[in-house]
């Protein structure tokens, strides 16, 4: 509901900004996941500000859409949640760059009046939880996590997202690494087909039913678990350790990830389940589609500048908007990839001033 | 034709249409503009459905029939069956025009047959007002109010005494099709029991006044004179409410579970055609995905045709062309 808010006003003020004429402006348009929205609505907002000559516009409608809309060229560039698979690569003719933006995590929430410490949760668990075999909150299994804490009988509700979305694609690409099961049953994807459990709609459905269901466990986005002060608890990642979900963790997450990727990755990857002591195992990058070759030099001169300044000085405000920041190790990498587009032919950005 | 609605109406345009007709370029012209826009209309609904069935080829070729009776809806694994959010589209309406249907009719007759003259303007426009309600504001009703509500009074006692039906199986969350059926039956209510009230007022005082003056009571009258008379309108008023609650997306998927599963029980939570489109359009990633979605689209239109027709059908041979509200239909 925060972010809700947030988005509006900011969408009434770039509409403000729009309202004022200004002179000859690339204009550059995109569309996409609705997960970065508050973020990219706060980066368009102040680089239009900032930035003569230039006027952003973003919609989030959605990473299906975004990556729809991008490849049909009817956008500058597109957001997404869940890179492109190879064979809707192979459909835009392999001309598309994914640059991470920023970092999400998930919270894997759950309800239980009366329990005030933190449920420790391992990836084993939280499968069995989610596969349907884990039914009840006082089973032994979840015990042996938490030996010290008394839970109560009561049955497990699942909660998960009914509407297709980049939140289950992360979360589901996490349950498949960690548990062969559900890959082999389940499988990972923005919808797949939840063994168990009902679906809410959107972060705020999960959000809802899971705070108003005594037993339920869901996982949503963790600026709505904090917004909404929904229990969440610490998940054990690959290092053992149990971590809770925190700006600082999930960054940690990207860092641990990157030992794995090399310099030449296409940034195409998944961080879930990462190396790294303080890693928090659930979280994954979102990503802006930007084309390799553009035809308008124009809007290509527009747009990498503006890609630029979002991943350096716009990671600023990320914490203040409940996203993770991009490791700052991960920027050579990036301004790499920048390099290389090019328009007719030309590059058309030679690096940062 | 002298106790129809409409009648009158139609009489004068037809003296009207006979009177002008040929004479005047302007009114050919008129009439040629106006044909034109009705036209388009129906024009409309042909380019709907051969859209949806264009869209919908691709897993109508690969799934046949099975996509109407399959209960898998796997999308990692690119397969589609329809089934349970046919049968969720049809089991939360017809739960909802269950619990609607006898309130509606009740409210109806008590404002056109009993409420004071005083109460019937308020009470009616408070009725209708529910349908000013947007469909976003019953979901959070449900999900913060209804549902706590069910989940504390309501089920227990009902598990209590009726517990054994296989309606009433199993454990109660919240989000079910009982949840959904309920808030569908709110939002129908106002649409059934204003079209009702207009019915019941059209129907003749001479009605009424014979059935008293044989020495019925007032409710006899009612029951057996004023109802039968407006029966056809009565069944028009039930089936504009049930194609309100076939389409109905939003309250519906905040409070039914959305879960693709078939399931008797109305504690269990379930799943409607409308709620999966909207939910899942967005992010449908494969072509194949999007095609189950533009099916189940079609699927929806012709349930909805059918349902219309079904109404036609009856109100024809309930009354046939003489009755009030027959010719609305």
């Amino acid at each position: 509901m925060r972010r809700e808010m947030i988005s509006m006003t900011r969408v009434a003020l770039a509409l403000v900004a729009l309202a004022v004429p200004a002179r000859a402006q690339v204009k550059l348009t995109g569309a996409g996941a609705t997960f970065p929205n508050i973020i990219y609505q706060d980066w368009v907002l102040t680089y239009n500000q900032r930035t003569r000559g230039v006027q952003l516009n973003y919609q989030s409608i959605g990473s299906g859409g975004g990556i729809r809309q991008f490849s049909e060229n009817t956008v500058d560039f597109g957001g997404s949640d869940a890179p492109m698979t190879d064979s809707a690569i192979a459909a835009v003719s392999g001309n598309v760059l994914h640059i991470p933006t920023v970092l999400g995590g998930l919270a894997v929430i759950y309800h239980l009046p009366g329990v005030s410490a933190r449920v420790r949760f391992t990836p084993q668990v939280v499968a069995d939880i989610f596969l349907g075999k884990l039914t009840s909150w006082n089973d032994p299994r979840i015990a042996a996590v938490n030996p010290n804490m008394q839970l109560p009988r009561s049955d497990i509700l699942v909660v998960h997202r009914s509407d297709g979305s980049g939140t289950t694609y992360v979360f589901t690409d996490y349950l498949s690494k960690v548990s062969p099961e559900w890959q082999r049953r389940v499988g990972k994807g923005t919808s797949v087909n939840w063994p168990v459990g009902l679906g809410g709609r959107g972060n705020e459905g999960v959000a809802a039913t899971v705070a108003q269901t005594p037993g339920a466990v869901g996982y949503v986005e963790l600026g709505y678990a904090d917004a909404n002060q929904l229990q969440y608890g610490p998940v054990q990642n690959r290092a053992g350790q149990f971590v809770t979900p925190t700006v600082e963790s999930v960054t940690a997450a990207a860092a641990g990830a990157m030992a794995e990727l090399g310099p030449n990755t296409d940034f195409r990857v998944s961080i879930t389940n990462p190396t790294g002591a303080d890693a928090y195992p659930i979280a994954s990058f979102t990503w802006l589609l930007v084309r390799k070759q553009y035809t308008d030099a124009a809007k290509a001169s527009a747009l990498v500048p503006f890609v630029w300044w979002a991943l350096t000085d716009g990671q600023a405000v990320a914490a203040k908007l409940g996203y993770a920041p991009l490791p700052q190790a991960l920027r050579p990498w990036i301004e790499a990839r920048l390099k290389s587009i090019t328009a007719g032919g030309k590059v058309i950005w030679p690096g940062p001033k | 034709m002298a106790t129809g609605v409409g009648a009158a109406p139609a009489t004068g345009a037809d003296a009207a249409r006979r009177m002008t007709r040929g004479t005047n370029p302007a009114d050919r012209t008129y009439q040629a503009v106006l044909t034109g826009l009705a036209l388009l209309l129906p024009a409309l609904l042909l380019a709907l459905i051969v859209e949806l069935a264009v869209n919908a080829r691709p897993t109508i070729e690969r799934f046949g029939w099975g996509f109407v009776f399959n209960s898998t809806w796997d999308p990692v694994a690119d397969v589609y069956g329809a089934g349970p959010l046919i049968f969720g589209t049809l089991a939360s309406s017809f739960v909802a025009l269950l619990l609607a249907v006898p309130l509606a009719f009740s409210v109806a007759i008590f404002l056109s047959e009993f409420a004071p003259r005083w109460l019937k303007r308020p009470l009616g426009f408070l009725v209708e007002l529910l349908a000013a309600v947007p469909s976003v504001v019953y979901g959070l009703w449900g999900i913060f109010v209804l549902i706590p509500f069910l989940r504390a009074l309501v089920v227990p006692p009902l598990k209590a005494v009726f517990g054994w039906l296989p309606f009433f199986q199993g454990v109660f969350y919240g989000n079910s099709m009982l949840a959904g059926g309920i808030i569908l039956a709110i939002m129908v209510v106002p649409y059934i029991a204003a079209v009702s009230r207009e019915v019941l007022n059209a129907v003749p005082s001479s009605q009424r006044e014979a059935a008293l003056a044989l020495g019925a009571t007032r409710w006899e009258a009612v029951w057996m004179a004023v109802l039968p008379y407006g029966r056809a309108g009565l069944v028009g008023a039930v089936m504009l409410g049930l194609g309100r609650a076939l389409g109905e997306t939003m309250a519906v998927t905040m409070v039914i579970g959305n879960r693709h599963d078939i399931s008797l029980s109305l504690l269990q939570p379930g799943y409607t055609m409308a709620a999966a489109i909207a939910n899942e359009f967005s992010e449908a990633t494969t072509s194949l995905y999007l095609s189950a979605l533009f099916e189940v689209g079609l699927v929806l239109f012709v349930i909805t045709v059918l349902v219309n027709a079904a109404a036609r059908l009856l109100v024809w041979r309930t009354a046939p062309g003489r009755a009030v509200g027959s010719r609305a239909l």
